[in-house]
This record gives structure tokens, sequence and C-alpha cells, in this order.
């Protein structure tokens, strides 16, 4: 068989790989954004307690491969009597993984500000919460763009750890073929394509934004 | 009858075989972290010259290593570099490569971003009293991007030794493949091994790369407090 002929015929397997992935990291993605929002606003307001318990949490979720995490979540917790399926286990890893990765990039973007503006602030008599309000999440979410943006390639990327418990997303699709068929060039050029028809416009739209916020910041 | 799941670490030679299996994985992170960085901080200086093509082709090595997942990289290099060119490596090996290839691609980034956010008027001055090419990059630009890399550098060095977790998948016995044959060969008399198990290997790598990353904090910390005072 000619190698089109065999790429012809697993591109339906592949199309469902290719929407597994991209709903597995869209879903990852925005509970990634929302428990990063949470963290570092509980970092930002240093709430008692909470503020602590964030900080743990980023460092163990930073500090640790997703793989591991995902073995846990997979195969240790059952143990204890804590049992997901499959795919509920690679979206509570991922979002694990990426909320502290988030949380990391708006921190970065609230202390982005320079000091010059906030002790503006202070000077008119704006209150914490105004100075927070107009002064720090305004400039401090622009300047956090090319972290976020960074971090959704770097979440779409981890997806592909999702193989090793054998969620049939591209990765594990194509590893599946290979065992079956043998035939290596063809699928992995396939799945190579697969990341690349997501990554390569993400990317691009990436180093538009930080082309924006740089001349933003510094003109050139 | 059943034993308490953590016993299984400290049966036999286990904890042994595991310390062993770390190692395995620390080496690779180093070596592949010594060539790549290596390698990276060249192609992050070349990247910085007017040479246009040499520019697009750095360019287009870096996007790919960037756009194509790790795991996907290993499996390339697994099936295509014997199958296709004959070239036959042992998995660890083969696994250095890789990572080695990859992190000269990202350093390559991290170089190339700290040379060119050196103020541009660093460079006018040097160039005005006369300093040569190699001259600007040895006492005006490379001095003044070091700061700004290193923080980047060390981070980068966190994220290749979480990495390696992927090497069991091309059965390199790495710490966790030796902590998968533990937690089989156990699994009748410690049916809670592999709480244990893992649990210690996510220890492991948390011990490793926390003090890393911390310190990369530090210094990145110190760096703003000398830029904004």
């Amino acid at each position: 068989m000619s190698s089109w002929t065999i790429i012809q015929q697993s591109l339906p397997v592949f199309i469902k790989g290719f929407e597994l992935t991209l709903w597995l990291s869209l879903i990852g993605i925005i509970g990634s954004i929302i428990v990063g929002l949470i963290v570092s606003l509980l970092q930002y307001f240093k709430v008692p307690v909470l503020h602590q318990i964030a900080s743990v949490y980023v460092e163990i979720s930073r500090n640790t491969p997703l793989l591991i995490q995902l073995f846990f979540l997979y195969y240790a917790f059952p143990v204890i009597g804590i049992k997901f399926g499959a795919e509920l286990c690679g979206i509570i890893g991922l979002v694990f993984l990426g909320g502290s990765y988030m949380a990391e990039g708006f921190t970065g973007g609230f202390n982005g500000v320079s000091k010059g503006q906030m002790e503006s602030g202070k000077a008119i008599g704006l209150s914490r919460w105004q100075l927070a309000r107009y002064i720090v999440f305004p400039q401090g979410f622009s300047l956090s763009v090319p972290a976020m943006a960074a971090n959704v390639i770097f979440l779409i990327k981890e997806t592909s750890i999702f193989t090793v418990i054998a969620i049939p997303e591209l990765t594990n699709t194509a590893l599946d073929l290979i065992g079956m068929y043998y035939r290596s060039n063809e699928y992995l050029f396939v799945l190579v394509i697969g990341y690349a028809i997501i990554l390569i416009p993400l990317s691009i739209v990436l180093t538009l934004l930080e082309k924006r916020v740089r001349y933003g910041s510094f003109g050139n | 009858m059943d034993h308490s799941g953590i016993s299984v670490l400290f049966e036999g030679t286990n904890f042994q075989r595991l310390l062993g299996g770390l190692w395995v994985t620390v080496r690779i992170a180093a070596v592949a972290l010594i060539i790549g960085l290596i390698l990276g901080i060249m192609l992050g200086v070349l990247r910085t010259f007017k040479n246009r093509p040499l520019r697009v082709i750095l360019r287009l090595y870096l996007e790919f290593f960037r756009i194509v997942p790790t795991v996907v990289l290993l499996f390339l290099f697994y099936y295509i570099l014997p199958r296709q060119m004959n070239f036959n490596l042992p998995g660890d090996q083969l696994a250095t490569l890789v990572f080695a290839l990859w992190v000269a691609a990202e350093m390559s980034d991290i170089v190339r971003g700290a040379l060119i956010s050196v103020p541009q008027h660093q460079k006018e001055s040097g160039k005005a009293i006369g300093l040569n090419r190699y001259q600007l990059y040895r006492y005006v630009l490379i001095p003044q991007a070091i700061s700004l890399e290193i923080p980047a550098t060390i981070n980068l060095a966190t994220r290749v030794i979480k990495t390696t977790s992927l090497l069991m998948l091309i059965s390199v016995m790495d710490v966790i493949n030796i902590g998968q044959q533990i937690i089989e060969a156990n699994n009748h008399s410690h049916p809670t091994g592999v709480f244990w198990v893992y649990g210690l290997i996510f220890l492991f790598y948390f011990l490793i790369d926390y003090p890393l990353s911390w310190w990369a904090k530090r210094l990145e910390k110190k760096r703003l407090e000398r830029a904004n005072g």
C-alpha cells in the first residue's frame, strides 16, 4: 500500500483523536485560567491561611511532572477509594498543572506594574481596593498576556502525555496505529501535522501579542 | 496476608533500585543540559546576527522543537533514526540526544531574548567608542544579558528534569519504570504499594525541582529589585 493510502485510511481515526485533543485542551485551559485567577487573587490580597495553601499548591504543581500527577490520580487514588475515568483524570491533572502556571502568569503581570504607577495611585488617595481595580488589574492583565499565551501552548502540548493513561487523543491514536500496522513514518507524519495545525496559528498570535506588549512598554 | 503498603519501599533492594533509577534520570537530564546549554548559547548569539538565511534556519529549528510535544519528539527519533537512517542508539542515549537538541532550541531563544533586551543605547555607546563585534558581545551585551538569562536557564533545567518522566515511554530504566516493576511484582502482597511507590517518586521529583525553582525565583526577584529600586 502506498503511503498516501495509509494516511487516507487513518484519517477518520486521527480526526477523532484531534477533536479529543482540542476538547481536553479547551476544558483544561479554561479550568486552569479559573484556578489560576483564584490563586493569584488569593496571593495578591494575601488572604490569611488561603494564600499559604495557594503557595504550597503552586510549588507542588509546578515542581512535579504531569506524568506522575496523572499516575497518582489514575493508579494510586483508586487504592484509597477515589476513582475517576481516564478522561476526567486527564482534565483534573491538566487543571492541577495549568492552574499554577496561569497563577504565576497573572502574579507576574501584577508585579510588573511599575512602582511609580502604584505610588501615584496612593498619592491621589486611592484605597487598596481602588488601587487594585483601577491600576494593578488593568495593567497587570495586559502584562500577563504573553505568559498566558505561552501557557496555552504549553498545556496543549502537555495533553500528549495523556497517552500514558490510554486516553485516545492524537498521540495515543498514532502510537496505537503504529503498534497495529508498523507504518511509523506515515502515522508520525500525520501526528506532527495534527499538532502543527493547532499550534502554528497560536504561536503566530503569541508572537504578535508579545510584540504589542513590548511596543506598549518600551516603544521598540 | 496484607502488609501495610509503605513497607514495599523497604523490602529487599527496592529502595536502592528506585534510587538507581533516579540516578539514571538525573544523569540523562544533566548530560542533556550541559550539551544543550553550550549549543544553545552559540545558536542564540548567531540568532542576533543580521544574516537572514541563518536566522530563518535557526528560527525554524526553534519552532519545530517548540511546536512538537516532547513525547512526540522522543517517538520521532525512536522510530525514524533506526528505521530510516540505520542508526541504532540505546534508549538512554537517544533520550539524551533528543533532550539536548530541545534544550539547545529553548536556550537559543532565552539567549537571544536576553541579548536584544539590553537597551539600544548600550549597544550604540559601545559602537561609538569603537568596539568591534566580538568586543561588543564580550564586554557589553553578554555581561548584561547574563543576569537576565540565568533565572530562565534554571527554569529550563527544572523543565528538563520534569520531562525526564517521559523516559519510561521509550523503555529506559528510569525511576518510574523501576517503580512500575516494583508495583507489579508486589501487587499481591502489598495492594496499596502503588500509592507509596508513586508517592515516593512524586517526592523525588519535588525534592530535585523545588530548590532549583526557588533559586531561580530569588535571582529573578533580586534582579527586579535592582532594576526598579
